[in-house]
């Protein structure tokens, strides 16, 4: 079974991003970062949706939203189609 | 948040408190758990005083009023015996709510009259530059308190629940999660609520008590804070110079407008029987 990964996106409304730095500092896995001071979403792969930044932000200048699970190609028994026969998929 | 914009005035945005202000946190708490509760615009009623917390209202898109200084209580308790349909909420700071509205805050709590009053505790009065307020703690530096406060401060909490308030809880702009759960629990108990929010002025009282950054100042709530499931094993020595985080005391008890209404009704069935000749009613009966 492959591992299902959750993706999300970042709203940023720069306009009400005042550059407090929280959501930057609280971010567990360093997705954020400051650009001319505004929050950028520097690594958006690597967040897992916890919601802390939009929680604390004072200015509901940022929001996460789920954009769907990504599922990772693989052939394995459960979804090979055996309509195909073996040699076709080498060429 | 998408789902919660609809109870923002867009327009107004973005406020105009300080850039990390915890003010803005506890807004977003508020609205957070209006969304959970799906209330409706207009039977929610806004009341704020004076200060810097009290602008919250004016970004809400409910029916707000902004009145005068520590008196959101007083206005609030008459829209509330007016209208008890309606969900009051007082959005309320420390010095607006105990030092000069504290007459109002604990007579309110007496009453048990269903309001929800957030107190955005930020240890100072923000607006007019950082004069120390009774939440400030003990030694903290303020503009009219230059070598550090030498008064206690008010465990706002504890006044709360001696007063008679039957919902009472804690949280910080560092928990706001919790936060949102308590506001949440405290819209829905019916009586007076109290939620006492604590949240950091950098601009004051962080500058001025050297605490560097926002960052510093939430981790100082982290790193202060106990929730109250966690103090109830700690020994006293352990929770010296910390504060309790959560729901402190909930038990409900007869809600004021209800006991009016009750009363309104056993007065007026007893005059309305009266047909004349010798009075029933002993008050009467001169």
């Amino acid at each position: 079974m492959s591992e299902q990964k959750k993706t999300f996106e970042h709203v940023i409304r720069e306009r009400w991003c005042k550059g407090c730095n929280i959501c930057v500092a609280f971010c567990p896995k360093q997705v954020l970062a400051l650009r001319n001071g505004k929050v950028f979403v520097e690594k958006a792969e690597q967040c897992i949706g916890c919601k802390l930044c939009e929680l604390r932000c004072p200015d509901f200048a940022i929001e996460i939203r789920e954009k769907g699970v990504v599922d990772p190609p693989s052939v394995d028994a459960s979804n090979r189609d055996y309509a195909i026969p073996p040699e076709a998929e080498h060429d | 948040m998408s789902e919660s914009m609809k109870y923002f005035r867009e327009q107004r945005l973005p406020h105009i408190w300080c850039p990390g202000c915890g003010h803005g946190t506890v807004t977003g708490a508020l609205v957070r758990a209006i969304t959970r509760l799906n209330l409706d615009k207009n039977k929610v009623v806004v009341v704020s005083g004076i200060g810097c917390s009290s602008r919250a209202p004016g970004y809400l898109d409910f029916d707000t009023l902004h009145t005068t200084h520590g008196r959101a209580l007083a206005f609030a308790t008459g829209v509330k015996l007016s209208r008890p349909e309606l969900k009051v909420i007082v959005m309320t700071g420390d010095g607006d709510c105990t030092a000069i509205g504290g007459n109002h805050f604990i007579h309110a709590a007496r009453r048990n009259i269903d309001i929800t009053t957030i107190v955005m505790n930020n240890n100072i009065y923000g607006m007019t530059s950082g004069q120390f307020s009774p939440m400030t703690p003990k030694g903290m530096i303020g503009t009219t308190a230059p070598y550090g406060n030498t008064e206690r401060s008010f465990d706002l909490a504890n006044l709360a629940i001696a007063a008679g308030a039957t919902y009472v809880g804690r949280g910080t702009a560092y928990h706001a999660k919790l936060l949102e759960d308590l506001i949440f629990q405290a819209l829905q108990n019916k009586g007076f609520s109290v939620v006492e929010a604590v949240t950091q002025c950098p601009t004051y009282l962080g500058r001025r008590n050297k605490f560097g950054t926002v960052v510093d100042m939430l981790n100082w709530f982290k790193d202060s804070a106990v929730n109250v499931k966690a103090a109830a094993v700690m020994t006293p020595d352990k929770l010296a110079g910390k504060f309790l985080v959560g729901e402190l005391y909930n038990k409900p008890d007869q809600e004021f407008t209800a006991a009016y209404d009750q009363l309104v009704a056993q007065v007026q069935r007893k005059f309305d029987s009266f047909k004349g000749g010798t009075r029933e009613c002993a008050q009467n009966s001169d």
